[in-house]
């Protein structure tokens, strides 16, 4: 089911939450609501849900309009960040709620149940206590309970954040599948880009309560809007006055035409990604990253000079000095500074 | 040397609880049994007794269903939402613990009172005396213990937060049913809790109920009143006896809390 959220404002107090923000959800779509903590991504999401009113603007929900509908009458699935089992119930009763609310057959409610079970994997944790389940079984108890009343909407708000980094990875895949099997139309706020360019269709990049861009993971990734979405999407560094990702530039051992010199100035190894720096005189030093077979290649040491250029197809934007100048404190001097300390993937 | 500290510690607290509080306590047991049974048993014959201990019951039981059903509401509206005047709301809720009986009882009787009282003049025009009748005593009592049930609820709901109780609206449930099926577990220890030591409270509230009963024996006497007259009529084995049962209440509700803080204690461990 598609939803569709115009002109949206909220504000707590003196704070502006959202500041008239429109996004039209695909129906059937895994739509990422992206961007920085505080940035107004989750007030969006509990818009969606009826958790929270919007001071103005209109919230459509498969075409009806929602926007003063109690959060019971929207049909809806939300799923917490800190899961919100219900303590005093077993897990099949978790599930169940929904379905006893709504009054249906006890045969039905256990059919279901045992269905939802089988789909998050927690077969034989029905007739356990929530508080006998690890984090990433309570979430996927959660989400079954979610799904349970069969939403039009199923949304998520930060629901691997509290998970550690490895279960936090397979809740992630096992979303991105759930949803292929599933097909009901999914929103998550999350604040990891990596996650967010994996796991969804689409992504709305929210910061300080606007849309900063809204598109596929490959169109942001890009064709960034503008230099806060490039930066928070992955590592940017500076070349020749222009926003540049340090993948997309090349380092040649001899000058070539429209080539900047520099000077090796710091090499780091991580891996298979050979970090580089090189200082470029009345610039800031630009950060490079190499593969290792790009640098045996190269062979370049601490002190040689190296010519750089863009490689071909590469995404740019002018060095936004407002973006410099701290008026997105949250990723853009600081992803900037980072990526030209050493070119390491922002984790926002 | 390490070991003294304490142990000289632990002897002048069990002697200070055992003077002021075992001792005397007991020995209300042991002054109601001192001439033996019979004239404990004949004590609880007594009409004008049993009229007592009905009414403290009556006080009592009124004071419990009204502090828990006002009680949880006072708290959710607390806990739950923000409007001008919360603080002051919340600092009003303390004052019946801050303020002595007595003064209660005079407030009370000021408000109510059927010759001059601002409300009383009223309902005494419609039939209805407060002062020196049942719903004066049970006002009084409401009053005194009105804190506990709210005070025992506040740090469990907020604890608990909010977003079971949302979750439970995104599934479907409407706010009754949140509340029955959701909140109301979620906080039932501390409401069991707040219930005791509000029964504790009301059955052994004297001061208040004092001012407005007026005294009346065999109509608006209550236990504690009771005791008092036996005592100043030097019937000592009545007055033991009727003090008797009502720590015996008291000390029961006790005991309840401690098992249930107990059992608390193991399943949040």
């Amino acid at each position: 089911m598609s939803i569709e959220i115009r002109d949206v404002t909220k504000t707590f107090g003196s704070f502006t939450a959202l500041d008239d923000v429109s996004v039209a959800i695909r129906p059937g779509s895994l739509t990422a609501l992206l961007g920085p903590s505080g940035g107004g991504k989750s007030t969006l999401l509990r818009i969606i849900a009826g958790l929270e009113t919007a001071d103005s603007g209109v919230v459509t929900i498969d075409g009806a309009d929602a926007t003063r509908l109690p959060p019971q009458k929207r049909g809806v699935g939300f799923v917490f960040q800190h899961y919100a089992a219900f303590p005093h119930m077993s897990v099949a009763r978790n599930i169940a709620f929904g379905l006893e609310i709504r009054k249906r057959p006890k045969e039905e409610v256990r059919a279901r149940v045992d269905e939802l079970l089988r789909l998050v994997h927690l077969e034989q944790f029905g007739d356990r206590m929530p508080s006998q389940l690890s984090g990433g079984q309570r979430q996927r108890m959660a989400l079954a309970r979610a799904l349970a009343v069969e939403p039009s909407v199923l949304l998520l708000d930060e629901p691997f954040g509290a998970l550690d980094a490895k279960v936090r990875k397979e809740l992630r895949d096992w979303l991105r599948r759930l949803h292929d099997e599933v097909h009901v139309t999914t929103v998550f706020v999350t604040h990891d880009q990596e996650e967010a360019l994996e796991v969804a269709d689409e992504i709305v990049v929210i910061s300080q309560g606007r849309v900063e861009q809204t598109g596929s993971p490959d169109a942001l990734y890009d064709r960034p809007a503008n230099s806060f979405v490039m930066s928070f999407l992955g590592p940017v560094t500076q070349l020749d006055g222009r926003l540049v990702r340090p993948h997309d530039i090349e380092v040649l051992g001899i000058e070539v035409r429209d080539a900047v010199a520099g000077v090796v100035a710091d090499v780091q190894r991580v891996g298979n990604e050979a970090r580089v720096r090189v200082g470029v005189g009345g610039a800031p030093p630009v950060a490079v990253v190499l593969t290792r077979a790009e640098l045996r290649a190269l062979g370049a040491r601490v002190g040689d000079t190296v010519w750089l250029r863009l490689a071909a197809g590469a995404a740019t934007l002018p060095v936004d000095d407002a973006a410099l100048a701290g008026s997105h404190p949250a990723a853009g001097v600081g992803e900037v500074g980072r990526a030209l300390a050493g070119a390491s993937s922002p984790r926002g | 040397m390490a070991r003294r500290g304490p142990v000289a510690l632990r002897v002048v607290v069990i002697a200070y609880l055992v003077l002021l509080v075992a001792w005397p306590v007991s020995l209300v047991f042991t002054g109601a049994f001192a001439n033996g049974l019979a004239p404990v048993i004949e004590t609880f014959r007594d009409p004008l007794v049993l009229n007592a201990l009905r009414l403290t019951a009556i006080a009592a039981g009124w004071a419990v269903v009204l502090n828990t059903v006002f009680g949880v509401g006072v708290a959710l509206l607390l806990v739950r939402r923000t409007f001008p005047g919360r603080r002051l709301l919340a600092a009003l809720v303390d004052l019946p613990l801050a303020v002595s009986p007595v003064v209660v009882g005079l407030a009370i009787a000021l408000v109510y009172g059927a010759k001059s009282g601002w409300l009383g003049v009223p309902l005494a025009n419609v039939g209805l005396d407060v002062i020196y009748s049942t719903p004066g005593i049970v006002l009084a009592t409401t009053f005194i213990a009105l804190p506990l049930v709210i005070r025992e609820i506040i740090p469990v709901l907020e604890e608990v937060g909010t977003e079971q109780e949302q979750a439970a609206r995104s599934l479907g449930a409407g706010p009754w049913t949140t509340f029955r099926r959701i909140t109301l577990p979620a906080i039932r220890w501390g409401l069991i809790y707040g219930v005791v030591l509000c029964l504790a409270r009301a059955v052994g509230e004297f001061g208040a109920v004092k001012v407005v009963s007026g005294n009346l024996i065999g109509r608006t006497q209550t236990a504690t009143l009771t005791v008092e007259e036996l005592y100043m009529n030097f019937d000592r084995e009545g007055a033991f006896a009727v003090a008797a049962a009502l720590a015996s209440v008291s000390i029961i509700a006790i005991a309840i809390v401690g098992l249930l803080r107990a059992r608390t204690e193991r399943r949040t461990s």
